[in-house]
Parts: structure tokens; C-alpha cells; sequence
């Protein structure tokens, strides 16, 4: 179990993110279990790549919004919930990097060694766990983010797509640098 | 041999979903292996159960891609049973290719199944045409697959002088050495590339961070580099990690630097001295690399052989370290 300094060069802290659910947490974990249940019912073999690692606890950190993710991707007692920032529970290891970012590894556009390459995702604990819970989120069929986006109907596609239209313009503000 | 074959399209998938990736994004073939010491990818969480390669296998050739087998590790002494297993099982899943590196693996398939196509890997390290000739005379190889440490000019003199087919790298990890002789990694984890399979084992790397921002990565009890907060990272592997040495002031890239392979600018050149199929590597990497590297490639190889002048996507983003070279294949002198 570890637990690490912040990142400072992907900065940190709420920092006004326009797409941050203005949700106290209580509400937001009912459909953080309602998200993480369907998508364990319909990907039911993803857990195999995760081997002796799905028991562990992951802490993901969308560093710009104003809380974290913590995942236990166990099919026999699955967990995810938001948790504040300020006493983050114990977990195997702790995937940092922006919310944008983040979202595009679950669109499977993005891939994370070269968001890795370029320190704009941040790995601490335990590596092997980490490696595994990526193969195994590679490996759905539909990506994670579109099924998630498919929960909410029309909605949820368009709040998708606003968000792959906003990570796209980060990526080639980031290109144009 | 003749110039200007079509070389095919070598694509990696480290799951069932690169490979529908890879077969959609218009590769001609994908190499993948199963879930053990047999391939030189065998990390955990990665690879195909003998279910998932069956499935994949016909999702491949549905869409007219051929699939090729890595078995292309070492067996260690008196062991070689699992490769033969998994050599049966290839050849019963309608593989079109195994890749290998060692002559018993190659001698079984000669042996066993002689219309299953040999393909000679990379760890085998042939580049010279006597030993070329040898594989080809004993165990009946289709193709080598050539050391990243040959120019342009060399594969097309070489390429006269064999009787099989040559498949070159053209983008992904440059961690050359002598191919499928390294031994660092199993100086420090106690794994062997070349013989389990993993060279720099998740389970033995750490990444630690400081409040600076800087992170230093840790192989097994060594730390093998530190990155400043603004500076690119590299793969955890020991040829790619920075030393004190007395030569040198400070950190020192004693081996290779953190870089990829990029010979998108030599595609032309390669297609004129006869290569019939590039590679791509990288199973270990997601499919959305899969896809964008896939298809960046179909669309240059396309374009050339239709006589255009290619369109070369940018893909330093998916480059370790974020940096690129054409290798030896344009010059011995790289670094
Ligand atoms: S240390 Fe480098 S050259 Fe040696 S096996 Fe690992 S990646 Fe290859």
C-alpha cells in the first residue's frame, strides 16, 4: 500500500474543471456502482487479465477535478467510489493524470505509454497491478468510456462527445506547444 | 530477387482487441503469442488463451489477415516440451506462420508439420547469408525476420544472395543489442528475456516520485534512472536507463537512449531493395497505438506502391521518450 507526494507538473487541486459534477460524493457513488456493475455484466472475461491483481485496491486521480476514484476491480466484490482528496484510503498503487487524459485511455483512443512517455500519467505502487488493470480495460469490446456515455441514453452520448471534442482541442493545444 | 514486391504489413496485438484493431486498421498479418514462456512478450495480463487465439484466428482471416505465431523464445535445456505443445496447438488452430528463434523449436516443425511456414525471429540475430542460408537449408525457413543493425544497402546486398523472404522492422522499441543474446535484465531480476520471455518484469519495476516532480525508476533493488520534472521517460529497461561512468560527467545513456524506431522516411528505399514485409513492434502497447500506427503505415505503403508520394503521419507522440530515428537503417552511426 503506498501513498505519494502530488504531482506537481500535472498540477493538482480542483483549478475550476468546467466539466467537474458539482455532486457531493453520496450521490455521485450510486452511479459510480450503477457504471462499474454494468460494465463488469457485459465484459464479464476482462477480469482473467487482471489475474492475482483484482482484489487489489487502485486509487485513480484525475488530478484537475476535485476528488479521486478508488476501484476494486474484484467480480465477486466489485467497488468503485468517489473519495476526497484529503485522506486517500490505502490501494496497491495510484494512477495520476488529467481528467481529459484519463477519459481518452477509457475511449481507447489514447495509448498510456505514450501518455506515460510524455509524464502526463503518473504510476506509483504496485507497476505489475497497474499493467494488468491496462490490458484488461484494453481488452472490452466497447470501449469503457462509450458504454458508460450509452447508460445515460442521448444524454450521455452528447456530454461524450463534448468531452472528446474538449480532448481534442487539448491535444493539439499540447501538439502546438 | 525481384524489386518492388508489395511487402506485407506486420502488425503486433497483445490482446484479442489489438488484434481486431490491427486486422481493421488493414494489416496484412498480426503476430501475437499465448499466455507463456514461449514468446518473448509473456507479461502478465497480456496474450491469448488458446480460446481467445482460436477466435482471433478466424477473425483474422475473415478479414483476409493472415495470423503469425511468436514462439519465439529459447527453451531452457531438456524443456522444450511447452513450445512443442504450443507449435501443436498453432498448427491445429490454422496458423499461418510460427516466428522462432531456436533450431529444436524449428527442427519440430520441419519435423511435424512441414506446411507450416517458418518464419525465423529476430532473436535468432541472422543477418549474415551464410547463416541465413543454414536456417533455410535445415529447417526449410520462409522468412527472416533481420537484427535492427543493418542499412538499407546492406538488406538489398543481402537480399541477392538468400533464397527466403526478408521482413524488416520499421517502427517501435530500438533496444537493439545483439538480439536474442541480452542478459541485463537477468542480472538484475532474475528473468531472462530470451528464456521466460520478459525483459524488465512489471512486478520488478517501481517508479518513484519526489516533490520536485521528478521520478527515478527502479528495476529490481537499481535504480536505473531519474527524470527531471520536465523531461521525457523511457521503458524501464536497463539499456535504456542512465549510469555514472567514469568517461562521462553526470547520467549517461551507456547503452541506448530512450527512442524508437520511425522508418517511415525509408519505406520507399526498402520497398526498391526488395523487404517483403515490415513490422511493426509493440504487443505490449494499447490498441489505440495499434490502430493509429496500423493505419499511418497502410496509408505510406499504399501510397508509394500506387506511386504517390506517401503521406507520413506524425506519430512521435507514440515514440518512447518522444523521440525518433531511422536506426541503422540509415546510418551505423545512430546515436
Ligand atoms: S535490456 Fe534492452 S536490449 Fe536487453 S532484452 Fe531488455 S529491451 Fe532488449
Amino acid at each position: 500500500m503506498t501513498s505519494e507526494p502530488q504531482s506537481s507538473r500535472l498540477g493538482g487541486g480542483p483549478g475550476g474543471f468546467p466539466f467537474a459534477p458539482p455532486l457531493p460524493l453520496f450521490l455521485l457513488n450510486p452511479i459510480l456502482k450503477r457504471i462499474v456493475h454494468r460494465i463488469a455484466v457485459q465484459n464479464p472475461d476482462m477480469f482473467d487479465r487482471l489475474g492475482p491483481h483484482r482484489h487489489a485496491y487502485f486509487l485513480i486521480d484525475p488530478v484537475d477535478i476535485p476528488f479521486m476514484l478508488y476501484l476494486r476491480p474484484d467480480p465477486e466484490a466489485l467497488d468503485f467510489r468517489a473519495v476526497g482528496r484529503r485522506n486517500p484510503p490505502p490501494h496497491a498503487a495510484r494512477i495520476s493524470g488529467k481528467f481529459l487524459d484519463l477519459l481518452t485511455l477509457m475511449d481507447t483512443e489514447q495509448d498510456g505509454d505514450a501518455l506515460f512517455f510524455s509524464r502526463d500519467l503518473i504510476v506509483t505502487g504496485d507497476t505489475e497491478a497497474v499493467v494488468c488493470l491496462r490490458n484488461a480495460l484494453d481488452d472490452v469490446d466497447d470501449p469503457i468510456a462509450e458504454s458508460v456515455a450509452d447508460m445515460f441514453g442521448p444524454p450521455g452520448r452528447a456530454a461524450l462527445n463534448a468531452l472528446r471534442r474538449a480532448a481534442e482541442n487539448a491535444q493539439k493545444r499540447k501538439g502546438a506547444k | 530477387m525481384n524489386a518492388m514486391v508489395k511487402p506485407e504489413l506486420i502488425c503486433p496485438a497483445g490482446t484479442p482487441a489489438a488484434l481486431r484493431s490491427a486486422v481493421d486498421a488493414g494489416a496484412d498479418a498480426v503476430y501475437c503469442g499465448y499466455q507463456n514462456a514461449t514468446n518473448a512478450r509473456n507479461f502478465v495480463g497480456l496474450n491469448f488463451t488458446p480460446e481467445e487465439m482460436e477466435k482471433s484466428i478466424r477473425y483474422a482471416h475473415d478479414g483476409g489477415t493472415k495470423v503469425l505465431i511468436t514462439l519465439n523464445t529459447f527453451p531452457p535445456a531438456g524443456k522444450v516440451e511447452l513450445w512443442k505443445e504450443m507449435v501443436d496447438l498453432s498448427a491445429r488452430l490454422g496458423a499461418d506462420a510460427c516466428i522462432v528463434a531456436d533450431i529444436a523449436v524449428a527442427a519440430y516443425i520441419r519435423d511435424t508439420y512441414p506446411d507450416l511456414r517458418i518464419h525465423l525471429s529476430v532473436q535468432a540475430a541472422a543477418s549474415s547469408p551464410e547463416a541465413i542460408e543454414y536456417y533455410v537449408r535445415e529447417f526449410g525457413v520462409k522468412r527472416v525476420v533481420l537484427p535492427r543493425i543493418m542499412t538499407v544497402s546492406e538488406i538489398r546486398g543481402l537480399l541477392k544472395e538468400i533464397p527466403c523472404e526478408v521482413e524488416t522492422f520499421i517502427f517501435g522499441n530500438h533496444g537493439l543489442m545483439v538480439e536474442g543474446r541480452c542478459s541485463l535484465t537477468n542480472y538484475v531480476t532474475g528473468q531472462s528475456t530470451n528464456m521466460d520471455g520478459a525483459c524488465s518484469p512489471a512486478a520488478c519495476v517501481k517508479y518513484e516520485r519526489a516533490d520536485d516532480g521528478s521520478m527515478s525508476t527502479i528495476l529490481g533493488d537499481y535504480m536505473i534512472d531519474r527524470f527531471g520534472p520536465e523531461e521525457t521517460a523511457g521503458y524501464p529497461t536497463i539499456c535504456k536507463g542512465r549510469y555514472k561512468c567514469d568517461a562521462r560527467d553526470g547520467g549517461y545513456y551507456a547503452f541506448e537512449e530512450p527512442i524508437s524506431l520511425n522508418a517511415s522516411t525509408m519505406l520507399p528505399d526498402l520497398i526498391n531493395a526488395g523487404v517483403h514485409a515490415f513490422k511493426i513492434e509493440g504487443r505490449q502497447r494499447s490498441r489505440a497505438y495499434v490502430k493509429k500506427v496500423v493505419a499511418a503505415f497502410r496509408e505510406a505503403v499504399d501510397s508509394i506502391m500506387a506511386g504517390q508520394e506517401p503521406r507520413l503521419a506524425d506519430l512521435v507522440a507514440l515514440t518512447e521518450g518522444q523521440k525518433q530515428t531511422e536506426g541503422a537503417l540509415k546510418t551505423k552511426k545512430w546515436r
